[in-house]
């Protein structure tokens, strides 16, 4: 039987969100300089 | 008729069912959940169209910009969807179709999915504007606020047509695919339009026909709970009889070549013949499987990713000089 640890349920949960929100934000970075770089060629 | 107004919000972190122990703070919402208040089955559909939009017009965009377009497009769908199923939820807490959905399922606050929706939206503006141009993102902005605050808000609560005006809102993406792409509007975006516009009635209204019971239950007013199944299979057809010359429109006014015109006077001959099965129908018995509405629910979907990959072939066809 597994036992509901909101802690650590908690902590799972922000940890996945701060991933995708460095993931996002990393790929938004990225699409900027593109941008940029299409912008002048 | 009942008027389906949301309750007024209550303060964040204190939503029916928000999951928390007691004393304890409420667990956040997973990204998972802030991805499924998108619709991203929803936003499949308004990213091809964008994509067709963007790739049939008469000009060519440099691919990280048309990214870029299409991105924006995306997150402006998914804003409007998550600022529909904030104002929605408690709607959504009574129909079997949607109360799973994170809010009326209690996994996420509403406060959080309306900054959220706000926030990709208005990302999404701006990004779309200086990256594209202003008309492109004037055009997203309306989109949103139409599907926000016209549909969601005004009309779907009110009126049987809610559907039929609320199209426009699922009809602007080829629209800003193609004002991204040659920054101007002519005759045959608008067309485009037009067609995701009158095509939403029967595609919606199908569905309806076989969750009205859910429809009914929260009082949105939607025509087969208002206006009776008789009316809204005579409504399905009369829309459907309307798609035929006008999916063909663009093929006779020379904007898309004889393939696309041939693929969609098959497409949308097929559409009237599943229409009309559900046209001629009178009321379905009690028990009834609802068979010819599902199939035309089913392939109003297919028909429309059919005609406008249709289009984008016809115009891929025309470039490279193998059709004229």
């Amino acid at each position: 039987m597994t036992t509901f640890d909101p802690d650590a349920r908690r902590k799972r949960i922000v940890r996945s969100r701060n991933l995708v929100m460095a993931l996002l934000l990393a790929a938004f970075a990225v699409l900027v300089f593109a941008i940029s770089i299409a912008k002048m060629s | 008729m009942k008027q389906a107004v949301p309750r007024p919000l209550p303060p964040a972190g204190e939503e029916n069912g928000a999951p928390r122990l007691r004393g304890e703070l409420p667990l956040p919402a997973h990204w998972r959940d802030f991805f499924a208040l998108t619709k991203p089955r929803v936003m499949s559909l308004v990213i091809f169209t964008g994509l067709c939009g963007l790739l049939a017009a008469p000009a060519a965009i440099h691919p990280v910009l048309g990214f870029t377009a299409i991105l924006c497009i995306a997150g402006a769908a998914g804003g409007a969807a998550a600022l529909n199923q904030w104002w929605e939820a408690d709607l959504d807490a009574g129909m079997k179709r949607t109360a799973g959905r994170p809010l009326p399922a209690g996994r996420m606050d509403r406060t959080s999915a309306r900054d959220f929706g706000v926030g990709i939206s208005a990302g999404s503006v701006l990004l779309m504007g200086l990256a594209i141009g202003w008309l492109a993102a004037a055009i997203l902005a309306v989109s949103i606020v139409y599907y926000a605050v016209i549909y969601t808000i005004w009309l779907k609560p009110r009126t049987p047509q809610n559907i039929v005006i609320g199209g426009g809102a699922g009809a602007f993406p080829p629209l800003i695919g193609w004002v991204a792409a040659t920054g101007h509007i002519t005759w045959m975006p608008v067309i485009l339009f037009a067609i995701i516009f009158f095509w939403t009635p029967p595609h919606f209204w199908a569905l309806a026909l076989f969750v009205q019971s859910d429809y009914a239950k929260v009082g949105i007013p939607m025509m087969p709970v208002v206006a009776g199944e008789a009316s809204t299979r005579r409504q399905i057809l009369f829309y459907a009889a309307l798609l035929l010359p006008l999916s063909a429109l663009p093929w006779f006014i020379g904007g898309a070549g004889a393939v696309y015109g041939v693929a969609a006077l098959a497409l949308s001959t097929l559409f009237l013949l599943l229409s009309l099965r559900v046209g001629l129908r009178r009321r379905a018995a009690e028990g009834d499987t609802m068979k010819p509405e599902k199939q035309l629910f089913a392939y109003s979907v297919i028909y429309l990713f059919a005609l406008f990959a249709g289009l984008v072939a016809d115009h891929w066809l025309v470039v490279q000089g193998i059709t004229a």
